[in-house]
């Protein structure tokens, strides 16, 4: 292929264009902002039980979550997923939503685990039926506990989910 | 006394309770080698002091306090269970004091033992026993708020407790649906 060096553009990938000479990258906004959003997911860590070991495997060194970008944060207000791995007791729902509430959009819900997806195999007086009863759930991961590849697995097909997303960025949403 | 076997000394620690307190104790139970006294409520705390105190016996450490329903099988309707070991003598009981479903009270061991504090707070929650003379006697695992008591074979098994519900639940989950139009994507 022969590039006129100066301005001619050409399409790296889908839906991005470089002119060589210019030094210049052209692209949709979404592109941008989505890519931004998907290379630092920063998870609010909220284990509750087994799964929490499960997923505090996956940040360690043998798996390696910092690779893609996701840094486990104490804090709702720097956090822009949160990954609700455990059985959910209705005592805990109050402080889930809370926390959840205190979160800065866009955030996105992941269930992690069989007891978060549905309840799993605790249908009693003190646990929830799944943490999507009162949040809205991005991505379930099911398994008991999920493996640590499972959970990566989650963690790509959310990014999948948020690079389709269509001006998340702007007013008209 | 060391070179006896455990079941005997225990036994005979359950038989010097019922000379010691002929009108208290019902009956003497052996079950794979661990012996159960049951005995009534009424002098129980005379009872475990005794068992605490008398240099032979030095029941010192009070290891668990459970509840158990018996609803449908046995007069009266609960048991409040103590597992009893004493750490210099090794040896150990158990002692199974009834109470009745009309008012389930019993006397609070928590001036013997510090640690049947948090114990005798899961049971009240568990069961609803109150405790007389428990210093602090709250829920400990449900919400404070919670209505009845979950472990009581005549409660709910499932999830959806219906109207029963935790009305803390019940505001989250209104909160929730109300929430719904204001999420994005």
């Amino acid at each position: 292929m022969i590039i006129d060096g100066t301005t001619a553009l050409v399409e790296v990938e889908e839906g991005v264009k470089i002119i060589p000479g210019a030094n210049t990258i052209i692209t949709s906004i979404d592109k941008v902002v989505n890519w931004g959003r998907v290379s630092s997911l920063w998870p609010m860590a909220f284990g509750l039980a087994c799964c929490a070991i499960e997923m505090m495997t996956t940040g360690s060194a043998h798996y390696d979550l910092d690779r893609f970008g996701i840094i486990f944060r104490g804090s709702p207000r720097q956090s822009d997923v949160v990954i609700i791995a455990g059985t959910v007791t209705k005592k805990m729902v109050p402080v889930i939503r809370r926390v959840y509430d205190q979160m800065p959009e866009p955030r996105y819900v992941m269930a992690m685990g069989s007891c978060a997806c549905s309840g799993g195999i605790y249908n009693t007086y003190s646990t929830v039926q799944g943490v999507d009863t009162f949040l809205p759930v991005d991505v379930y991961i099911p398994g008991c506990p999920p493996r640590p590849e499972a959970l990566m697995e989650g963690i790509i097909k959310l990014q999948e989910k948020i690079k389709k997303e269509h001006f998340k960025w702007s007013m008209w949403r | 006394m060391s070179v006896m076997e455990p079941k005997l000394i225990s036994q005979a620690i359950a038989e010097g309770m019922r000379e010691r307190f002929p009108s208290e104790v019902k009956e003497i139970k052996e079950f794979r080698g661990q012996v159960s006294v049951i005995i009534q409520k009424d002098r129980l705390k005379e009872i475990m002091e005794y068992l605490h105190d008398t240099p032979q016996l030095c029941f010192s450490l009070l290891r668990d306090i459970c509840g158990v329903d018996y609803l449908g099988k046995k007069e009266p309707r609960f048991e409040v269970v103590y597992q009893l070991y004493s750490i210099s003598h090794r040896h150990m009981i158990r002692i199974r004091a009834e109470v009745p479903e009309n008012d389930p009270a019993i006397d609070s061991v928590v001036s013997i033992w510090d640690g049947a504090n948090w114990h005798e707070r899961e049971c009240y929650d568990m069961f609803g026993i109150r405790f007389m003379g428990h210093p602090d006697l709250r829920r400990i695992l449900m919400p404070e708020d919670w209505e009845g008591s979950p472990l009581r074979k005549d409660y709910p098994l499932e999830s959806d407790l219906g109207e029963k519900e935790w009305p803390g639940l019940k505001e989250i989950l209104e909160l929730s649906r109300k929430n719904k139009v204001y999420e994005i994507g």
